[in-house]
C-alpha cells in the first residue's frame, strides 16, 4: 500500500453527493439572505427595505427547498422524523455533540423564523396585488418586522438561526474522519464567508433585475467585495491547514478550485468591481453572477472531491 | 466481550465471512454471480453494509518471488470504546450494548450516512436490501442467547476468537511474547490498550505496519473536530456580522 498523509484515507465515502451539494448551496442562500436582510432592517436606511424584504422573500422558500433535498438524501426519506423524535421512546431526540442533530432542530428553528418573516414581509408588501395577500396586510403581522420590539427580536434571532444555518454544514463535514473534511477545522467558517458573499450576490442580482434604483444596493455591493477579500484569506488558510492533504486536489478538482473558485468565482468579480467603481458606473451584475457560480463549484469541490478519495 | 484476531494464523478460507452471513442472512452481491476483484483471492473487496466480515489478502513478494509471505487478517468493526458512530448519530439508532459491544438499530436508522463517514476504519455501509446503516453487532441475538458469535465459532484456526477483553488481552500478551522468541520481532497488538480510542473491543496481532492492512495507524474520534470548527465559524460569523453592520447601516453612504 502506498504511503497516505492522513489516517482519514483509510475510512468509507458517505454517499453524499448533489442533494447535498444543493443543500449546502442553498441552505447557505437562506441563512446569509435572511441575515442581510435582518441587518438591514435592525441598522440600515427606511428606503433599503424592499431590499431586506427580498431577503426574507428568498429565505423561506430556500428552507423549504433545503428541507426537502435532506429528506430525499435519506435512504429511508419517511424516517426524517427519526432525526427529531427518538424512535423508541417518542421522547425528543437532541444530541448537542452532533452537528447533524443540532443542524436538524436549527433548520426547524430556523424555518419558523424565516416563515414568520416571511408573513411580516408580505403584510409590508404595497407592491404585492394578490386580493389573498391583501387579506394579510394586518397591522399584527406588519409588527412582526424590525423595527418594532418584537421584530427587533425575531431579526436577531432569526439571524443567529441564518448565520447557524449557513456554517454547520462545515462543522459537520469536519466531524467526520473523512479525507480533507476532517483535516482542516476551517470549513465552518468558509462556508459562513461564503453563504454571506453569495447571498448578496444573489439580493444584488434579484434587486438588479427588478431594476430597483436604491441606495443600499451599492452598500450591499461594497460589502460583497469585502467579504469576498476575506473569502480568500480563509480559502488560502484552510490550504495551508490542509497540509500534506493538499495532494487530494493535486488534479483536475485542483484546477477547477483555482479557476473556478479563485480567479473566476474571487478574483474576477473583485477586479470588475474595482474597475467599475473608478468609471463611476459599477456594473454589478456580472460580479454577482461569477460570484454565485464560484460559491456553488466551492461546494461541489469540497463535497465531491472527498467523496472520489 | 470482543474479539481478538491472530492475523498469524489465519489461513484465508472465509469461513468468518459465510458464517457470518449465514446467521446474519446477509445477501449476496450481484445475485450470487461471481464477479473477480483481480486482487489475490479477494472477492468481496470490503467492509459493507452486506460484509460484516471481510478477510484481506495481502501479496508480499519479491520481484522474482523466490522470497515473500502472505498476510491474512479477517477484519470487523472494532466496537470501539469511544466510538464515533455512536457519536455522531442524530436519530440515537447506534447504541452501547449491555456487553459494551456497538449495535445500529435498524428501526431506527434512517439512512442519514453520518456514521460512514464518522467511523475511523470504514466499516459500516449501506445494506441495499434494509437501505438502513449497517455493521457487525457482534452478534448480538446470539449473545443475548448466551451463544458466542457465528465468525469466531466457525473459525478453524482459532484466528478469531471471542471472550472477554482483559482475558483476550492477557491471551494476546503471551502469543505476542511467544512469537518474539520464536523470532517473529515483528508482531505486535494493534488497539489492544486504551491509548487507541479508549481501546479496541476487536483487535489485532499484527506483523507489519497497519497501513500495510489496510487499518489507520492513527484512528482518531471525529468530535475533534468539533470545537475548533465552531470556534472558527463563529469568528467568521462576527467578521461577516461586523463587515455587514459596518456597510449596510444608515450613514453607511459615506463617500459613494
Amino acid at each position: 500500500m502506498n504511503a497516505v498523509p492522513s489516517s482519514t484515507w483509510f475510512t468509507a465515502a458517505p454517499h453524499w453527493q448533489w442533494y447535498i451539494v444543493l443543500y449546502f448551496f442553498i441552505g447557505g442562500l437562506a441563512g446569509g439572505c435572511y441575515f442581510l436582510a435582518a441587518t438591514i432592517d435592525l441598522f440600515g436606511r427606511r428606503a433599503d427595505r424592499p431590499l431586506a424584504r427580498l431577503g426574507y422573500y428568498v429565505a423561506f422558500p430556500a428552507v423549504l427547498v433545503s428541507g426537502l433535498l435532506l429528506t430525499v438524501d435519506l435512504s429511508r426519506p419517511f424516517r426524517f422524523w427519526h432525526m427529531l423524535i427518538e424512535r423508541n421512546t417518542y421522547g425528543p431526540m437532541f444530541k448537542y455533540w452532533s452537528p447533524m442533530s443540532i443542524g436538524s432542530w436549527a433548520l426547524l428553528i430556523f424555518g419558523f423564523f424565516t416563515f414568520v418573516s416571511f408573513l411580516a414581509a408580505l403584510a409590508d408588501d404595497d407592491r404585492v396585488r394578490w386580493p389573498f395577500v391583501r387579506r394579510l396586510q394586518w397591522p399584527a403581522l406588519r409588527a412582526l418586522r424590525a423595527p418594532s420590539p418584537l421584530g427587533s427580536i425575531i431579526a436577531v434571532l432569526g439571524g443567529i438561526a441564518g448565520f447557524y444555518i449557513a456554517g454547520y454544514t462545515g462543522i459537520l463535514l469536519a466531524v467526520t474522519n473523512r479525507p480533507i473534511w476532517s483535516d482542516t477545522p476551517l470549513l465552518g467558517m468558509l462556508f459562513v464567508v461564503s453563504a454571506a458573499s453569495t447571498s448578496a450576490a444573489l439580493l444584488i442580482l434579484l434587486a438588479q433585475r427588478a431594476g430597483w434604483q436604491l441606495p443600499g444596493l451599492a452598500d450591499l455591493h461594497r460589502f460583497d467585495d469585502w467579504v469576498i477579500v476575506l473569502e480568500l484569506l480563509v480559502l488560502a488558510a484552510v490550504l495551508v491547514s490542509l497540509g500534506p492533504v493538499l495532494q487530494a486536489w493535486l488534479n483536475a478538482w485542483g484546477v477547477l478550485l483555482l479557476i473556478g473558485v479563485v480567479i473566476l468565482g474571487l478574483i474576477v468579480p473583485l477586479v470588475l468591481s474595482f474597475r467599475g467603481r473608478r468609471g463611476g458606473t459599477p456594473n454589478m451584475m456580472m460580479p454577482a453572477v461569477l460570484v454565485l457560480i464560484g460559491g456553488f463549484l466551492l461546494r461541489v469541490i469540497v463535497v465531491l472531491s472527498s467523496e472520489s478519495v | 466481550m470482543g474479539f481478538y484476531t491472530d492475523t498469524t494464523v489465519c489461513i484465508g478460507c472465509k469461513a468468518c465471512e459465510v458464517a457470518c452471513k449465514e446467521w446474519n442472512q446477509l445477501p449476496s452481491t450481484n445475485g450470487g454471480v461471481n464477479t473477480l476483484s483481480g486482487d489475490s483471492y479477494d472477492n468481496t473487496r470490503a467492509l459493507d453494509g452486506i460484509h460484516w466480515r471481510h478477510v484481506k489478502f495481502i501479496e508480499q513478494f519479491s520481484e522474482d518471488r523466490k522470497d515473500g509471505r502472505w498476510l491474512l487478517m479477517s477484519d470487523v468493526c472494532k466496537h470501539c470504546v469511544q466510538a464515533g458512530c455512536l457519536e455522531v448519530c442524530p436519530t440515537g439508532a447506534i447504541i452501547r450494548t449491555e456487553f459494551d459491544t456497538v449495535v445500529i438499530q435498524s428501526n431506527t436508522c434512517n439512512g442519514c450516512r453520518d456514521c460512514i463517514a464518522a467511523c475511523p476504519f470504514g466499516v459500516i455501509d449501506i445494506n441495499p436490501v434494509s437501505n438502513t446503516a449497517q455493521k457487525c453487532t457482534l452478534c448480538y441475538d446470539r449473545l443475548q442467547g448466551g451463544m458466542e458469535p457465528a465468525c469466531s465459532k466457525a473459525c478453524p484456526t482459532k484466528s478469531i476468537q471471542f471472550g472477554t477483553i482483559r482475558d483476550l488481552r492477557e491471551r494476546a500478551q503471551k502469543r505476542v511474547a511467544q512469537l518474539h522468541q520464536a523470532g517473529e520481532s515483528r508482531a505486535y497488538l494493534y488497539g489492544a490498550d486504551e491509548k487507541m480510542l479508549g481501546g479496541l473491543n476487536s483487535f489485532y496481532l499484527l506483523v507489519d505496519k497497519p497501513e500495510v492492512y489496510g487499518l489507520p495507524p492513527d484512528p482518531k474520534m471525529p468530535t475533534r473536530n468539533l470545537v475548533p470548527g465552531t470556534v472558527y465559524a463563529v469568528l467568521g460569523a462576527i467578521m461577516v456580522g461586523l463587515t455587514s453592520i459596518f456597510h449596510l447601516r444608515e450613514r453607511g453612504a459615506r463617500e459613494a
